[in-house]
């Protein structure tokens, strides 16, 4: 009998110790410092969640060790290898050994953030980690650092047991090496359907404890989450100190060869804490493959590993997850999507030379395997392309249905938003005979205002009576969808879509992000409904407002600081003239809004100009924004013997009030001080006509493409009536209008008796302001001042220069 | 191939692009998700606009100044438009991002 020492007893090394004692022929010493022995470590999750006992996750009990007459050393660390005396060095005694198998496996990764060595902060990696978050009681609090496989089973197992929890992971979405930001997005969802509170992008700074006991964590912003436990779940790093204090070659892992031996001849190495070809492991397929491999080699004979594609499955009950092989985009590669927002099933398959290399399933994970299988033996698909996506039950089933984001919403989602009628009212109408819009309005009152819901009413009309009823045709936002604008900012508001990756997903975008068309539109709606949640995506605008400067013929810049009012002094007119010579910019000219434009500054130059022009108390004027513009002004009661009013001083205030915010399109006021209306305030989208006896304020005018004269809307008696009504204005022009519509164009579809009665009701109207404020709380600041910093300017710079190597 | 690092990842923005100086003219480096870039010329065939100021999305590129589309696996312009862009070899190891040494034209080391 020769003798074989394992060190580590842990899912490989148990099935080494299987293979080896089948062969027969050796004297097996198994040493783990865990006290136990092999167990399987994969099944912690549902003992966690209390769905399985430890006793039945056991896989190698005291009976087998004994039955196959493995001297069994556990909860002994072994403390070094002595390799020219062939013996292993540990507290009990020395063992010699013949052959030696180091299966040390990983240790979890802790980040050496302040306070990691608190009481209460673990891993997750053993059973006294897993018994550590069983002994927390209900209603205590636990935070999860990394929204990996690992961090997201502990969360939902704890949750499982009453315990509050957060996540937090550094990148934008969950799981993002195994998924992408769409499935990443429902399996979001889901985990915070069941009350996890999860944070993504989110930088961890340190954790805060009191009497050597963790009480919360600290992130990068400054919040605080307070906790009673703290479990790091960032990574796993292969245990090889005893191999590298034992002189092996090691690099990120014990360096093995295709037979699992290290550079010592004598010695394997199997498990998580290898290094093969490069490649370190986190699975467990390929472990079990390796111990195959090792046993052989143990025995003699000859065997190679091959490390082959791994499948990755989340253990979390309720939450079907499947991913496999390489789903990033890249060269020679294809996506075929599918989405089914009323079932929350998104499915992707990646596709390279007509076969399948990479899979992600989410909520629907039958196929899992079948894909899996298709993506290992990198079978051709060609002739089954177009059905790919099904699976291998399809026969040609029902089509696709366009209209799946209505048929999903539920029954109170609220469809028409001016008279509260929701989906299941409107139903109702038409089971009980509404057959058309015109009956549906009858009954309902649904669409009967303003309109914008018209569409989504016509599809709730289609869904309802099948066949029966013919959709007119409307026109879709773009080649991405068959919504229309109307449709998608009325379910953004009714299903409360509060990220880019819902609305494709619950809408059932073809895409995977949208294109540039509706991309900015989303964008839109989402920061205008959602203030508060949702972030602007500075890559979802075009480049004129993600550079906050517009775009010219030959790709140079113009810039044109804001002019409150059209009123300027000498400070500002000295700093935007030194502007001029210090950049040598080709055209000075004045622009149509009262004020200054700066033509053909380089890219590389704005911040540097921003910060100089800010110097001077200057600000971006917004000239390319679909924003607040100008409100220009005639000099009024300041100056002028006609004036009635100090136009200049309203123009100015309602500058200082509507600037930074983002509206559907450009936003031109003016107010001009008496009829004689010397600052052409009736062609704007906001024109105020100074009168006497106060202000009159008229909406929907139009000097561009199309030209046509303001409508009145009100007229008030004092400055502050005036300034409330525009602010209303602009809000409800904000929430409701299409992407892209001017005030008259969106005027003309709605009509401006309905914005008359909205802005009429006085609560109505303060609930806008309100709003407005609230919005101009989040998006009213300088971009220019942002972009001026230093880590902000560094990205207007190329992100690299190659002719000064080139030069070399 | 010989590579060249350019710069880590994160300084690229998701679904948007940064430009690299040569003597032959900018490329336009491309960030598609979390770790998928591509590299192409900077500049439009049609009026020479800015690619890396285009809005991304899927695997394509559209032109600022007129709304050209390109693939970026291919360098093709998209639908009705007639136009080719050239691409360039680029990944992303350990955080970084690599293009291949042809980008410096003749001095390829």
């Amino acid at each position: 009998m020769k003798k074989l020492v394992i060190i580590g007893a842990g899912m490989a090394a148990g099935r080494l110790v299987e293979h080896v004692s089948e062969a027969g022929g050796w004297d097996i010493t198994l040493f783990n410092a865990e006290p136990r022995g092999t167990y399987n470590r994969i099944m912690l999750s549902p003992v966690l969640s209390g769905e399985k006992t430890y006793e039945e996750i056991v896989t190698h009990d005291a009976a087998f060790y004994e039955d196959h007459g493995v001297t069994c050393r556990f909860g002994e660390r072994v403390s070094g290898i002595d390799r020219a005396a062939k013996v292993v060095h540990a507290p009990n005694g020395d063992v010699a050994y013949d052959k030696l198998v180091i299966a040390t496996g990983s240790n979890p990764f802790i980040i050496p953030l302040p306070g990691h060595d608190l009481d209460g902060v673990i891993a997750y990696r053993d059973l006294e980690d897993t018994e550590r978050m069983m002994s927390m009681t209900k209603g205590t609090r636990a935070v999860v650092i990394g929204g990996g496989l690992l961090g997201l089973e502990a969360a939902a197992g704890m949750q499982a047991r009453g315990i509050d929890v957060t996540v937090v992971h550094l990148m934008g979405h969950l799981m993002e090496r195994q998924l992408d930001e769409a499935a990443g997005y429902l399996l979001r969802k889901e985990l915070v359907g069941r009350g996890i509170n999860v944070l993504v992008s989110t930088n961890s700074q340190e954790i805060m404890g009191e009497n050597g006991k963790v009480t919360a964590l600290r992130l990068e912003n400054g919040t605080e989450i307070p906790c009673d436990l703290l479990v790091m779940a960032v990574g796993i790093r292969p245990a090889t100190a005893i191999a590298a204090e034992a002189g092996l070659a090691v690099g990120k892992g014990i360096h093995v060869d295709d037979t699992m031996t290290t550079s010592d001849a004598d010695i394997l190495a199997i498990g998580e804490c290898i290094e093969h070809d490069g490649q370190i492991f986190g699975l467990v397929a390929p472990l079990y493959d390796q111990a195959k491999v090792a046993a052989q080699t143990l025995n003699g004979d000859a065997a190679a590993f091959v490390n082959r594609e791994t499948a990755t499955k989340l253990k979390v009950t309720g939450c079907d997850l499947f991913s496999a092989g390489d789903f990033a985009e890249g060269e020679d590669r294809e996506d075929i999507v599918f989405r089914d927002p009323a079932r929350g099933v998104y499915k992707r398959l990646v596709l390279q030379d007509n076969r399948v290399i990479g899979a992600v399933l989410y909520g629907d994970t039958a196929e899992g395997g079948w894909f899996h299988g298709l993506i290992k033996d990198k079978t051709d698909i060609a002739e089954m392309r177009d059905t790919l996506i099904f699976g291998p039950a399809y026969q040609g089933g029902a089509a696709m249905d366009p209209m799946a984001a209505v048929a999903a919403l539920p029954a109170d989602a609220e469809i028409c938003g001016c008279n509260g009628v929701c989906k299941g009212q409107i139903v109702d109408a038409i089971e009980g005979g509404a057959a058309d819009l015109g009956a549906v309005q009858a009954t309902t009152k649904a669409s009967s205002s303003c309109g914008t819901c018209t569409g989504l009413v016509e599809q709730l009309l289609a869904v309802t009576l099948g066949d029966a009823f013919e959709l007119p045709t409307a026109k879709p936002v773009c080649g991405c969808t068959d919504l229309t604008h109307e449709d998608v900012r009325r379910l953004i508001k009714s299903s409360e879509l509060k990220s880019q990756a819902a609305v494709w997903q619950e809408l059932g975008w073809t895409t995977p992000n949208g294109c540039h068309v509706c991309r900015p539109a989303v964008n839109y709606y989402l920061l205008a409904d959602w203030p508060a949640e949702y972030q602007d995506d500075p890559q979802s605008r075009f480049v004129n407002e993600r550079k906050h400067a517009n775009i010219q013929k030959d790709g140079t810049f113009s810039v044109v600081p804001r002019m409150w009012g059209g009123i300027t002094n000498a400070t500002e007119l000295r700093a935007i003239a030194d502007a001029a010579d210090k950049y040598n910019v080709p055209t000075v000219k004045v622009t149509g809004g009262q004020r200054i434009d700066l033509l053909g500054v380089r890219g590389e130059d704005l911040p540097s100009m921003w910060a100089d022009l800010n110097r001077a108390g200057l600000v971006s004027g917004h000239a390319y924004a679909k924003g607040l513009r100008t409100v220009k002004t005639c000099v009024g009661t300041d100056h002028c013997r006609f004036g009635t009013q100090d136009s200049t001083g309203l123009g100015v205030k309602l500058e200082k009030t509507l600037w930074g915010s983002w509206t559907p399109h450009k936003v031109k006021m003016a107010v001009s001080g008496c009829p004689r209306n010397c600052a052409e305030a009736t062609c704007k989208d906001v024109g105020i006509v100074c009168v006497d006896s106060g202000y009159e304020i008229g909406v929907g005018g139009a000097a561009g493409m199309d030209l046509k004269e303001i409508e009145p809307l009100v007229k008030v008696a004092t400055e502050d009536e005036a300034m409330e009504w525009v602010i209303a204005f602009v809000q409800i022009y904000r929430e409701n209008a299409k992407y892209l519509d001017r005030p008259y164009k969106w005027i003309a579809k709605v009509g401006l008796d309905w914005v008359q009665e909205w802005l009429g009701d006085d609560a109505e109207r303060a609930r806008l302001v309100a709003a407005f404020e609230f919005s101009q709380s989040i998006y009213q600041k300088d971009p220019w001042a942002e972009r001026a910093r230093e880590e902000e300017a560094e990205k207007f710079q190329p992100l690299a220069d190659l002719t000064l190597e080139a030069a070399e | 191939m010989s590579w060249i690092d350019i710069g880590a990842i994160d300084d690229i923005p998701i679904r948007g692009a940064r430009k690299v100086k040569t003597r032959d003219g900018c490329l336009a480096v491309f960030r598609t998700d979390e770790s998928t870039v591509y590299a192409t010329s900077n500049t439009c065939p049609h009026k020479g606009g800015p690619l890396s100021e285009g809005i991304v999305h899927a695997a394509k590129v559209t032109c600022p100044l007129h709304n050209w589309v390109f693939d970026l696996e291919t360098g093709e312009a998209q639908g009705a438009d007639d136009g080719r862009i050239k691409t360039y070899p680029a990944k992303v190891e350990d955080g970084r991002v690599l293009i291949d040494a042809s980008v410096l034209g003749q001095r390829a080391a």
